[in-house]
């Protein structure tokens, strides 16, 4: 008979033995989910890079509703069991219902711990836990302003970084003379503080919280002991977290600090196990995820009948998920008279690594800035190993003392198989040596998918490849992205990802510190690589012209003789006799050979000599008409019916809204060029239904449709959403522009974005979430704020002269 | 055209041409693109793609080849050839820099020019 599992709570560690107990007895239990959140299982570690916008929630999505669906997991999300009657073997939850079980497991984790001072429960005061909190966090940050975070430990500093990455004012809050001081000495610290100072998060050492400041009812500043006092919008406190073991201690479970465990994680009632931060294990209670998937094994073990496996505790090892602060310390670093130490700085680097020995053993590492040893420090800890023979280069770490130096696998290569690759799930070397041979795997998806290595925090991705490539050799292929061009190995969107990360904001700094492997890149690379900057640094990074195709360096079309040709802005495809006629005198003026009306609802002048170029626009521009950027990889035509100006079926001012989408688009720069059309109703005479973006007009609204195309491949586009007024029409087109731009590869066009990364997904985010629309859209408004401007009268002006004038060698010169 | 083998002509200054740019030069046998890399080298080359006769001048100039702008051939700034898979080669014209200023083989513009 099939017995009846029944779990309290649906966190990392409570997903994790169910993930071993499917693979080692699937159908043994009938298991029936209590989480006290109204979501599936998701990876909570990955919260902080939802916070800073690195990963979205769906990102870190564990467990969909498909896989509970699977496994017949009766999946009660949202509610809170209220009571365990261990005598009748059930549990009560906030509905009423009872619901036995044969084995429960309690895995209710922790709550933040909120320091008792006056206000702590304020509105605008929160803490970091789970995904409401982060939506508090993202909606504060929204509205800008400021935030103090109480608390400068791991969970503290990575909600600062977040929040100053979503471009608040931030500053972190902390009693303890030195950031981390759990983790970190006081050197690393110092360095780590000088890091966040660089993000532009103020630190507050030996700062005690005093009170919350109110005003009109919620909190609106930190007043500290010293009397100071800091403005605060928002106030996140991450000073710790305690163990929820109340309902347990309820039962009459033992509850210490937390619930108290056997090295079989078994509680005193011998049915009842307990897993996670809610434990105490042999006095300890621990907040960091990798005891936790310790005990996870240990738990399913014992639920599937194995005696094997028991539980005696973890060392830790600490890192920062704070993209580009590399941190990593491990065992016990604490100074003292029977202890030496072996320190390295290199201060231009910043670069700082400890090692604490005694009795010839390494006992603690501390490292900053270069963490690359980290998990071979963190094995010599862990084994007890005698060091003293490799004490002199120890410092330098393994690729100095075993191994060839300059092999980029040597690191790797000289661990032995019980090595630990991955912190957060404890997947040694060998393991993951095992699963490939066994498996026959070839990427770090397949071994992410049978041994976890790698797939919760991610940053040992890059040790994964690299034992691939030891196992595999020539067989291992890195990864199945493709390179964006011959100078890299990285894909499109890790350059993207990595630009934002690292904060490289020119061209040189993305090729050294990505590591290019040529000089100055290739025709492929720079033209992208100066897209993305220009898209993520907007205002700051100054476009590279000899990075910028022929077309968008000298702002006209080439053609196939060298000539040039030029067409100007005609906003929503009206124009007036007068633009018309000053049209025509240029190309009387520079025997112009070729007009022609374009697809895009205005007038194209072809055969235009370069030299003439500026001149040509100088006599458009008098006549008020602009650059029609008909050569860009960015926005180009709205085109328009007459809509209800003249038509007898328009429902709505369709060439009104095409104009305003023109004028308020005009001028940015997108991954591939961008088509827009407004039609005025669903005769759809703008042909609105082919383009990347395009608005029908319908009595009551606008439907706005995107990922059309008409070109090499035609698409009909998909609905986005329908809205009631020209300002929401607006503010989804912006959103959607700019996701766009933030997201496609470059010359990747929108309808192959979109199939890329799937119109749900896209959906889900202009159309479903408010909040996250209005900030693409600001962020587009932001964009525009230095994109709008003339090219053609800029280059009138003189800018780029050199483009437009060549040298001369006359005959006489060249006879002389 | 009375030349010595030896002549070189003075065409402009070295801050004519941008970094990783070009500039073209109006000779009497036909423009001539002339090239700088990175790294400040000056090169010469008809400006002419052996495939479709694309302007190479306007190309994107990366280490030391251009990209022509018609249909991305890569045009070896040294040797004039194409690189890759494609079979082809522009006349290259040789050059000197002294004292900040480009000088070209003369015999090789009159070349062009006959």
């Amino acid at each position: 008979m099939t017995e009846k599992l029944v779990v309290i709570g649906n966190g990392m560690a409570a997903g994790r033995v169910l993930d071993h107990l499917f693979e080692q007895a699937p159908g043994r239990y009938a298991v029936t989910v209590f989480g006290a959140e109204p979501r599936v299982n998701y990876n909570r570690i990955l919260l902080s890079p939802v916070l800073s916008g690195e990963k979205t929630f769906d990102d870190i999505v564990t467990h969909d509703h498909a896989w509970y669906a699977a496994h017949g997991v009766d999946l009660r999300a949202g509610v809170t069991v209220t009571a365990i009657d261990r005598a009748a073997k059930t549990v009560t939850d906030t509905t009423g219902t009872v619901t036995p079980y044969d084995k429960l497991l309690v895995a209710t984790g922790s709550s933040p711990f909120i320091i008792p001072v006056p206000g702590a429960n304020l509105p605008g005061v929160v803490t970091y836990r789970d995904l409401d909190d982060v939506n508090a966090m993202l909606a504060a940050a929204e509205k800008g302003g400021s935030a103090v975070v109480i608390g400068g430990g791991l969970l503290g500093l990575e909600a600062a970084a977040g929040l100053a990455m979503r471009g608040m004012k931030v500053s972190v809050v902390h009693l303890m003379p030195t950031l981390m001081e759990r983790q970190l000495d006081a050197a690393a610290g110092y360095l780590l503080q000088g890091a966040m100072e660089a993000r532009g998060v103020e630190v507050f050492t030996k700062a005690n919280t005093k009170a919350i400041v109110e005003e009109d009812g919620r909190a609106v500043g930190v007043l500290l002991e010293d009397g100071r006092t800091l403005a605060a919008d928002l106030v996140v406190m991450a000073v710790g977290i305690r163990p929820n073991a109340g309902l347990a201690k309820a039962a009459g479970l033992n509850v210490n600090r937390g619930l108290v465990v056997d090295d079989e994680m078994r509680t005193n009632d011998g049915d009842v196990f307990a897993v996670g931060e809610c434990v105490e294990h042999r006095g300890q209670c621990y907040g960091l995820v990798a005891p936790l998937f310790e005990m996870a094994k240990v738990v399913a073990a014992r639920l599937t009948d194995d005696p094997a496996p028991r539980y005696e505790g973890s060392f830790l090892s600490t890192k920062l998920k704070v993209t580009g602060v590399d941190l990593f310390s491990a065992g016990d670093f604490a100074d003292g008279p029977d202890r030496d130490e072996i320190v390295l700085r290199d201060a231009a680097r910043k670069i700082y690594k400890r090692l604490v020995l005694k009795d010839d053993q390494l006992i603690g590492a501390v490292m900053y800035g270069d963490t690359a040893d980290g998990p071979y420090f963190f094995e010599l800890v862990k084994s007890g190993e005698d060091v003293s023979d490799i004490r002199d280069t120890l410092i330098f770490g393994r690729s100095f003392a075993g191994a060839g130096a300059g092999d980029p696998n040597a690191a790797v290569a000289g661990l032995p198989d019980s090595a630990e690759i991955c912190g957060c799930n404890g997947v040694c070397k060998g393991a993951i040596v095992g699963a490939i041979q066994a498996k026959g795997l070839t990427d770090v998806n397949g071994v992410r998918a049978h041994t976890k290595a790698s797939a919760s925090c991610g940053s040992c991705t890059g040790l994964v490849e690299q034992v691939l490539a030891l196992t595999l050799g020539e067989g291992f292929q890195k990864a199945d992205v493709e390179p964006m061009c011959g100078c890299t190995d990285l894909g499109h969107d890790d350059v993207r990802r990595l630009i934002v990360a690292k904060e490289l904001k020119t061209i040189p700094q993305v090729m050294q510190e990505l590591e290019w492997k040529t000089s100055c890149g290739c025709a492929k690379c720079r033209p992208a690589l100066n897209y993305y900057l220009l898209c993520d640094w907007p205002g700051e990074y100054q476009d590279d012209s000899q990075s910028r195709f022929i077309n968008e360096r000298v702002h006209a079309n080439i053609q196939k003789d060298g000539t040039y040709s030029v067409v100007p802005r005609m906003w929503g495809g009206m124009t007036s006799p007068s633009e018309l006629r000053a049209i025509a005198d240029v190309a009387d003026k520079f025997a112009i050979p070729a007009v022609k009306v374009t697809g895009g609802q205005r007038i194209d002048l072809l055969g235009v000599k370069k030299e003439d170029l500026p001149a040509v626009w100088a006599d458009l521009n008098a006549a008020g008409m602009v650059s029609g950027h008909a050569y860009a990889k960015g926005l180009r035509t709205v085109k328009t019916c007459v809509g209800t100006d003249w038509c007898r079926f328009g429902t709505q001012d369709s060439t009104g809204l095409g104009i305003k989408i023109e004028k308020f688009m005009w001028g940015s720069w997108t991954p591939a060029k961008l088509k827009l059309a407004v039609s005025g109703c669903p005769r759809n005479c703008a042909e609105a239904t082919c383009k990347d973006v395009g608005v029908i007009c319908v009595e009551s609204g606008y439907e706005v449709h995107f990922a059309g195309a008409a070109g090499l491949h035609v698409r009909q586009t998909d609905l986005l959403c329908k809205v009631a007024t020209e300002e929401e029409c607006m503010e989804h087109i912006a959103a959607l522009t700019q996701l766009y731009r933030e997201q496609g590869r470059y010359l990747e066009r929108m309808y192959k974005w979109a199939k890329r990364v799937g119109l749900d997904t896209i959906r889900a985010q202009i159309v479903d979430d408010a909040a996250r629309r209005r900030a693409l859209f600001d962020r587009f408004v932001l964009s525009q704020s230095t994109a709008q401007i003339d090219p053609w009268a800029e280059r009138v002006a003189g800018k780029e002269a050199h483009e437009f004038n060549p040298l001369k060698l006359s005959l006489a010169e060249a006879a002389e | 055209m009375n030349m010595r083998a030896s002549d070189f002509i003075d065409v402009g200054s070295l801050d004519d041409v941008p970094v990783r740019g070009s500039r073209v030069l109006r000779a009497p046998g036909g423009d001539i693109a002339l090239f700088k890399s990175a790294e400040g080298d000056i090169f010469a080359l008809r400006d002419e793609c052996p495939h479709k006769k694309g302007p190479l001048s306007q190309g994107i100039v990366h280490g030391r080849s251009v990209t022509c702008p018609l249909h991305n051939w890569i045009i070896d700034l040294e040797s004039g050839q194409a690189m890759g898979a494609d079979h082809g080669c522009t006349n290259v014209i040789a050059v000197r820099v002294e004292n900040g200023r480009i000088l070209l083989d003369a015999r090789a513009l009159a070349a062009q020019a006959a």
